[in-house]
């Protein structure tokens, strides 16, 4: 490149940037036929660095004491000159992190971007997911609400269900025998500093990952395996500088119009990004009528309520719960379908992802409501009689949810998959 | 080839490796202790969750008072006569009418009334499903509908449970009430936190 310039090859001497910009930017070659499903990466990370962001200026004013942490949220929305802005940033960000996480994890899940050689890209990315929960959940506690302390009682609680040491490890947990001053500080600590510092170390995993395997695209096919005899450049790959950045670009304008709007004109999205109980000083002694996780956490939180206790203990319900996210590590392992995406996948695995992603919206929506919502099943129906309905159908999404995967070797085994084409398509 | 080939003895340079790394991963363990038992209750919020007396003479009959200790409610209700005939027949409703979960209460409230003398309630205000703290629905029939024969009810996920704090069957809570370590310092000072000991 510019050879002549001094001043860069002076620093290349030293440390290594001409090269770095050229293997992972100008000169590392992307499949040309991303369409709009691998915007969300390239938005995930800067939704990473908005987050941190947004963070460091919300700490500069607020605290994490029982007494003051309420007040001083309220404090940044009033009187902190801008700070409305920066909170909503912050806490639509929330919320737009897991939407931009979720289609990620879709956009892989359709693809096959799991599959052999991506198997550590794709455990970095559950990882990050996992984190990213805890780092919310952790987060949610802060402004001192009612609906922050109620679910964190609740989600602490799950812990004192697991057998013998459930109790003691809730109270470790907690730091106390409720949740306390002593919560809220040692939460502070990890969503402020632990958990980022975790995330980012995994983000860079993550990508070094991907960069040494190389992105998969929308045919599964991998373009490294078609080069050009004489340049050793992939036939179907292109420069992600200029191409993709310019092209992610596009992705990020229309995202930040929509990261606009809502933190504009529907801050708290009706109750969704931010729940109007929120907006109650905690209190230990009064529990709100309806207690909801943040939207995100829905899906799983219905799974957790659709599970009965058994032999009087709630675990089996929490150990579902947990299954349901540990279970995407085995994803590599359970799909042995000899394609990648779903173009080249027959019908049966089509009907099985169709019906996991309505049973994903199903219990997320579910999840929002009392079980109560649609009422009982009249008493003369045998066994199942007096049962909210809505359980009954949490019931049946969670196992459809758990079959997509459980039966996965055997339906992607099964499957009638079509022939892969040599090169990558491109209408 | 020797051992001592190259004059290495890899018997002993791996022996050496693995001792080493073993004491090096011990001191890192045992310097984890500090941090992780930095993190359970402190010896203020221990001292926080010490006894509380309740003066029960003021509260009539039919009534509840609530009492924070450990920073949870605790719900004192002086039950009338009515109320305690009425506890047996409830029994076919509940899913542990019994007790046979005995950790849900200490030795000497594992009675049919759940208390020490059989007026007095003392149970911990929280929903043994997720936490939640149950509402008072002390009277019966109301809002409750017309079976309703007086307890509490949990508006998180409808648990239920009678005036002796024992859930009823298809709540979501697995367990009755916890019925918390009280005893009696006079004829009606409650203190709850320590455990009677001549009574258990």
């Amino acid at each position: 490149m510019q050879k002549n310039n001094g001043f860069m090859s002076w620093v290349d001497q030293r440390l290594p940037v001409s090269s770095f910009i050229k293997n992972h930017l100008t000169q590392y070659y992307a499949p040309k036929n991303f369409n709009f499903l691998y915007f969300f990466g390239a938005l995930a990370i800067v939704l990473f660095v908005l987050q941190i962001l947004t963070g460091i200026f919300l700490t500069m004013h607020y605290k994490p004491d029982a007494l003051h942490a309420f007040a001083s949220v309220e404090y940044i929305m009033r009187d902190v000159s801008f700070g409305w802005v920066i909170r909503y940033m912050h806490s639509t960000g929330a919320s737009l992190f897991f939407v931009v996480i979720y289609m990620h994890m879709f956009r892989a899940l359709i693809y096959g971007s799991y599959k052999q050689p991506r198997e550590l890209l794709w455990i970095f990315g559950v990882l990050i997911f996992l984190l990213l929960m805890a780092e919310a959940f952790f987060g949610y506690l802060l402004p001192w609400g009612q609906m922050s302390y109620w679910g964190a009682q609740v989600i602490v609680n799950l812990f004192a269900t697991v057998p013998f040491i459930g109790p003691d490890l809730a109270e470790w947990v907690r730091g106390d025998y409720l949740v306390s001053d002593a919560t809220l500080n040692r939460f502070f600590a990890f969503h402020v500093i632990a958990l980022p510092l975790a995330l980012a170390g995994l983000i860079f995993l993550h990508l070094a990952a991907l960069h040494s395997v190389g992105s998969n695209n929308p045919d599964g096919i991998e373009i490294k395996e078609n080069k050009d005899k004489k340049t050793g450049i992939p036939l179907d790959g292109i420069p992600f500088h200029p191409y993709y950045t310019v092209k992610d670009l596009i992705g990020l304008t229309v995202f930040l119009i929509v990261f606009a709007s809502i933190i504009f004109f529907m801050p708290e999205v009706g109750g969704y990004f931010l729940e109007h109980n929120n907006f109650v000083p905690a209190d230990p002694l009064v529990t709100p009528a309806h207690i909801a996780p943040v939207w995100y956490f829905t899906p799983f939180y219905s799974i957790l309520r659709a599970v009965p206790p058994i032999l009087n203990s709630q675990f089996p319900g929490v150990a579902a719960m947990g299954s349901a996210v540990l279970i995407l590590f085995l994803v590599p392992w359970l799909d042995k379908s000899k394609v990648k995406s779903i173009r080249y996948k027959g019908s049966l695995y089509k009907k099985w992802i169709i019906a996991f992603v309505i049973s994903f919206l199903v219990l997320g929506y579910l999840g929002t409501v009392p079980s109560n919502v649609w009422g009982q099943m009249p008493k003369f129906i045998p066994l199942l009689g007096g049962l909210d309905w809505a359980t009954f159908v949490a019931r049946i999404f969670t196992v459809i949810y758990f079959a997509f995967f459980i039966l996965m070797p055997w339906y992607s085994k099964k499957d009638k998959t079509k022939p892969v084409p040599k090169r990558v398509t491109k209408k | 080839m020797s051992k001592k080939d190259k004059g290495f003895d890899k018997d002993r340079r791996k022996f050496l490796l693995t001792a080493t790394a073993l004491t090096g991963g011990l001191g890192v363990a045992a310097a984890g202790i500090p941090f992780l038992s930095s993190m359970s209750p402190s010896e203020k919020a221990k001292a926080a969750g010490a006894s509380v007396e309740i003066d029960t003479s003021k509260i009539k009959k039919g009534e509840l008072i609530t009492t924070e200790w450990r920073g949870q409610p605790v719900w004192v209700l002086n039950r009338t006569d009515e109320m305690i005939k009425a506890l047996p027949q409830l029994d076919k409703n509940l899913a542990d009418p019994d007790l046979k979960v005995t950790s849900q209460q200490p030795k000497y409230c594992q009675n049919p009334t759940r208390s020490i003398k059989s007026d007095m309630l003392v149970v911990v205000g929280i929903c043994t499903h997720l936490g939640c703290s149950p509402s008072a629905k002390i009277e019966p029939k109301g809002d409750m509908g017309d079976d309703w024969s007086g307890g509490f009810f949990c508006p998180c996920h409808g648990s239920k449970f009678d005036l002796a704090g024992r859930v009823y069957k298809g709540s979501p809570a697995p367990t009755n009430l916890v019925v918390p370590p009280h005893k009696y310092i006079n004829e009606s000072t409650i203190l709850i936190g320590e455990d009677s000991k001549d009574e258990a």
